[in-house]
């Protein structure tokens, strides 16, 4: 049986499809509110503004996190900034410009109308952010400052130092402090969600592992909200935070949830490049650097060997001997250019010889031309904290030689399919922020997630939940002793035992980086049918692998970090498969997915807008048979996609 | 390089706990603490012991998730830095580092290197936040803010609500923390409209919770990995003081 994937994009003109559609759905009470309960999980961007609202609105909240404190969500550790169509700047910015940047930037594969809401509303999240004190970057005049990001000739990035995320999430957890003081919204931190409850073909709840006691929770309601984020960690070695994982979405996947576009993943172009082995995570330097930073690699192979030998110091280089390859191939964009295009721009130049650390993976950002043009005092108000966390991290002062950086994974545009409601497939069941599938398409625009996770959550998910729960004024409060919760309870208990009684040789991690090396070598920012093929065999031994030898220490009921980090693995192990099938069966290049067999004469991602514009959307039928896709067709009323175009 | 590690080991909240010595080699100077942390981990699990729990999430010194007590001092020997952003090269080859969990009534040890901070949350329910409805503001631009005040903001908001302030003060007070918060908001005009009541309605939480009077001893800013200063807290005094005022 196919998914039935009915989109609810609501018809008329592009501009008026949202005020159309909220005047249109149904509205709650505030006396029935009271009597509705909405589970969230994730306190991250997406997770703690919609709480938030919907707690103010009346619902009854519990939301659910990992670390011992909603405000260290992932989200805390965007640095760079957040988009709105304000023309502030006088650009000539505005809502249409942000949609079609977005939907260009995607390679027209995503939703008009989703889009087009996002840039909509965005302007709404920094008046709301800045009501609740978050302490934007301002001008002298006193009002807000704008910087540049990839993908967009105007100025229309919102930041806070380099720590824009931090400031949002702060604001996004005070909003929620605000209602679990009112107590619309309970907090319970440090528990993680291991499955969703359906009945009745509808979400009821989750069984959560409370992470210090190790009791096995079960919570029902009348809506369940996914805000867990990406899972850009199945690649081991990625931008993102230790405890970020794909578990929760992959549960809804796994109870009949439809799961679009999994493999469409972002590989950031400026990360501080792999040293060594014994890495955990891999540091982003943010995209803002690419206001003043330029981009560059040695044009001497001699010049080349001698940085690698350390004979010749970056800084000696002479200008003409420098190729800056973005600015010489895209001069509309120069160093501003989306990051998939950045990133395989990076990774053309390396694979030609033209690396420049001992690995042969590293390339220059330099801020030698801005420093001489705008001073250094100017760079390090800019980018201060940045600069002191490179040297930090790597003992090089960037204040004298360039950074060195290579591509990272970093993000993901695929998720959990949703409907214009941010509705899944599964009746109830929400998902909203990274974990979604989202608005970005194949490749999503710096400053665009943290817009997406507070747009969702703040003004768009505490509109739409009313419509579904308008249906459910006369339902009780829901059970959790039905044989649904009993039979949850009880696969995740065995889930549990299993692993333990495994005793196996192989630590979590030994076999995690084991799966981010197949992934990284097969499934990055190079595909091809044969690495894609590959892929799953060797992901379905690791798999086996895994189930036959992991080795866990402690016990189940007691604080265990070991047994949360297995439990993860678990699902990455299957969501890398996914992954890789669904690159397989897309034959084309388009955004962040690049198929080697699928490229324009200069080396562009070639789409086949004939065959591919739609959403591959894929339904779990066991742990070890093929998922089966359906197709969600995009119709493009408004724009007309055209080969993407950075040059001029 | 190779170190000895002196690490405190607790079974869990209730039981007793012990430093229990180990060793690492082969450590490169690039790797961070979590790292070396994660690679004794390794070691341990192989050998069929259960790993040091330690709290950790971005690694990249922002999310304040992570903690340790490291040669006694609080996120390491180093100034203005978070535990997960020391690396190895700061140490000497062969060295003992001393690694203990935050030692604080109001944090109580969860298990090992682990305690629950769930204090701090509290106290920020307890006013923290500035009283808007989702939609309900007016344009960003209306109220023009001075840079000098938004960047004073921006410094205090800089906290990472680690706990390496109570956990360093002496007398166990989390001042700086509240500061931080209250400081932060009192200088945007969106924030002073609830200023008075804020301030004493997060002091008055700090103390319920247990948490210790400031004597101004400034241990906290010198453990501080944001550098947040004292002057807050001098800042949140003159807010406390207009609260008593306006009783
Ligand atoms: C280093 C870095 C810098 C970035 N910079 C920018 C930027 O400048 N601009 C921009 O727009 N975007 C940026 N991004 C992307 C952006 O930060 C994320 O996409 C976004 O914050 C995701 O928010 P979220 O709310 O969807 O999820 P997250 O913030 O990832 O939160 C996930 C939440 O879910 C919880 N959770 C997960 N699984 C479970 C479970 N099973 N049970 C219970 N809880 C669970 C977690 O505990 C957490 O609270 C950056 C990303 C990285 C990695
Ligand atoms: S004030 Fe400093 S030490 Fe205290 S919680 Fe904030 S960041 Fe940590
Ligand atoms: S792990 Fe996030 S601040 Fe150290």
């Amino acid at each position: 049986m196919a998914l039935k994937l009915d989109s609810k994009i609501p018809a008329g003109e592009l501009a008026q499809k949202w005020s159309n559609h909220k005047a249109a759905i149904k509205v709650v009470s505030p006396a029935n509110k009271r009597k509705l309960d909405i589970i969230v999980i994730g306190t991250g961007l997406g997770g703690a503004s919609a709480a938030a609202s919907l707690g103010e609105l009346g619902y009854n909240v519990k939301i659910f996190c990992i670390q011992d404190s909603p405000r260290r969500a992932h989200s805390i550790a965007a640095q760079g900034g957040i988009n709105a169509a304000k023309n502030y700047q006088n650009d000539n910015d505005s809502v249409y410009r942000l949609f079609y940047d977005t939907i260009k930037g995607g390679d027209y594969r995503a939703r008009e109308a989703n889009v087009y809401r996002l840039a909509e509303v965005s302007n709404l999240i920094i008046d709301q952010c800045v009501a609740q004190g978050v302490p934007f970057a301002r001008e002298y005049g006193g009002l807000l400052a704008n910087r540049s990001f990839g993908g967009a000739q105007v100025s229309r990035t919102f930041y806070a130092r380099g720590q824009t995320g931090q400031q949002l999430l702060l604001g996004a957890y005070a909003a929620l402090n605000k209602e679990i003081a009112a107590g619309s919204v309970k907090s319970y931190p440090r528990h993680e969600m291991l499955d969703v409850v359906v009945e009745n073909g509808e979400a009821r709840g989750i069984i959560a592992r409370n992470l210090v006691t190790g009791e096995i929770e079960r919570h029902g309601a009348h809506a369940v909200v996914i805000a867990s984020g990406g899972y850009g960690n199945v690649f081991f070695l990625s931008t993102n935070a230790m405890a970020s994982n794909g578990s929760a979405a992959f549960q809804c996947y796994r109870k009949g949830a439809g799961f679009a576009n999994p493999c469409f993943t972002q590989i950031h172009p400026t990360c501080i490049p792999v040293h060594g082995t014994q890495q955990s995570k891999l540091t982003l330097m943010s995209e803002s650097l690419r206001n003043d930073g330029r981009i560059w690699v040695p044009k001497k192979k001699e010049d080349v060997e001698k940085l690698r030998k350390g004979t010749l110091k970056p800084s000696d280089i002479k200008e003409e001997d420098r190729d800056y390859y973005l600015e010489r191939r895209y001069p509309a964009f120069g160093n501003l250019v989306p990051r998939d295009v950045a990133s395989r721009a990076a990774k053309e130049r390396c694979d030609a010889g033209f690396g420049v650390n001992e690995t042969g993976l590293a390339v220059f950002l330099d801020f030698k031309t801005a420093i001489e043009r705008l001073g250094k005092e100017v760079i390090k108000q800019r980018y201060g904290n940045l600069f002191d966390m490179y040297e930090e991290i790597t003992d090089t002062n960037p204040y004298e030689q360039p950074m060195q950086i290579f591509p990272a994974v970093h993000y993901t545009m695929g998720g959990i399919w949703v409907d214009y409601n941010l509705m899944t497939t599964i009746p109830g069941l929400y998902a909203i922020g990274e974990a979604n599938f989202s608005d970005h398409g194949a490749n999503r625009l710096g400053a665009s997630a943290l817009m997406q996770g507070l747009a969702d959550g703040y003004f768009v998910l505490p509109y739409t939940i009313g419509d579904y729960l308008s249906h459910k004024i006369q339902a009780p409060k829901v059970a959790t002793d039905t044989p649904a919760f009993d039979e949850a309870e009880k696969a995740v208990k065995e889930k549990i035992a299993k692993l333990f009684a495994i005793k196996g040789k192989q630590s979590v991690d030994d076999i995690h980086k084991r799966l981010g090396h197949i992934m990284w070598e097969n499934v990055g920012m190079a595909r091809t049918k044969e690495s894609l093929e590959r892929a799953i065999t060797e992901i379905q031994a690791l798999r086996k692998e895994f189930w036959a030898d992991v080795k866990l220490v402690g016990t189940a009921d007691s604080f265990n970090v070991e047994l949360e980090k297995a439990l993860r693995l678990a699902d990455f192990l299957e969501l890398g498969e996914l992954m890789a099938r669904d690159a397989l069966m897309r034959e084309e290049s388009c955004g962040g997915h690049f198929r080697s067999e699928h490229q324009t004469e200069e080396g562009e991602a070639k789409r086949d807008d004939e065959n591919f514009v739609y959403a591959a959307v894929w339904e779990y039928k066991g742990m070890d048979n093929e998922p089966e896709l359906t197709k969600e067709p995009l119709n493009f009323e408004f724009v007309h996609p055209a080969q993407r175009n950075y040059k001029d | 390089m190779n170190f000895t590690l002196k690490i405190w080991r607790q079974k869990d909240a209730k039981s007793h706990g012990a430093f229990e010595t180990y060793k690492v080699s082969d450590i490169s100077p690039d790797t961070s603490f979590l790292e070396m942390m994660d690679i004794l981990n390794n070691n341990l699990i192989h050998e069929g012991k259960e790993p040091v729990a330690f709290d950790h999430d971005c690694r990249e010194g922002i999310c304040g998730m992570c903690s340790l007590h490291i040669n006694g001092h609080a996120h390491g020997p180093e100034q203005a830095v978070t535990t997960c952003q020391i690396y190895m090269r700061k140490f000497r080859d062969g060295q003992t580092i001393v690694i203990e969990p935050w030692r604080s009534a109001a944090f109580p040890v969860i298990k090992d290197l682990v305690v629950d901070r769930g204090a701090y949350d509290k106290i920020l329910q307890a006013g923290g936040f500035v009283s808007v409805r989702t939609n309900s503001v007016p344009d960003g631009n209306a109220i023009p803010i001075p840079k000098k005040d938004a960047d004073e903001s921006m410094d205090a908001a800089a906290c990472v609500g680690c706990g390496a302030c109570a956990a360093t003060c002496k007398n166990g007070s989390a001042m700086l923390f509240v500061a931080a918060r209250v400081s932060s908001l009192a200088k945007l005009p969106q924030g002073r409209v609830e200023g008075a009541r804020r301030a004493k309605a997060m002091v008055a939480k700090m103390d319920e919770l247990g948490f210790g009077n400031c004597t101004n001893t400034g241990a906290c800013q010198a453990e501080c990995p944001k550098s947040i200063s004292i002057a807050h807290i001098a800042r949140l005094n003159r807010e406390f003081l207009s609260a008593k005022f306006e009783d």
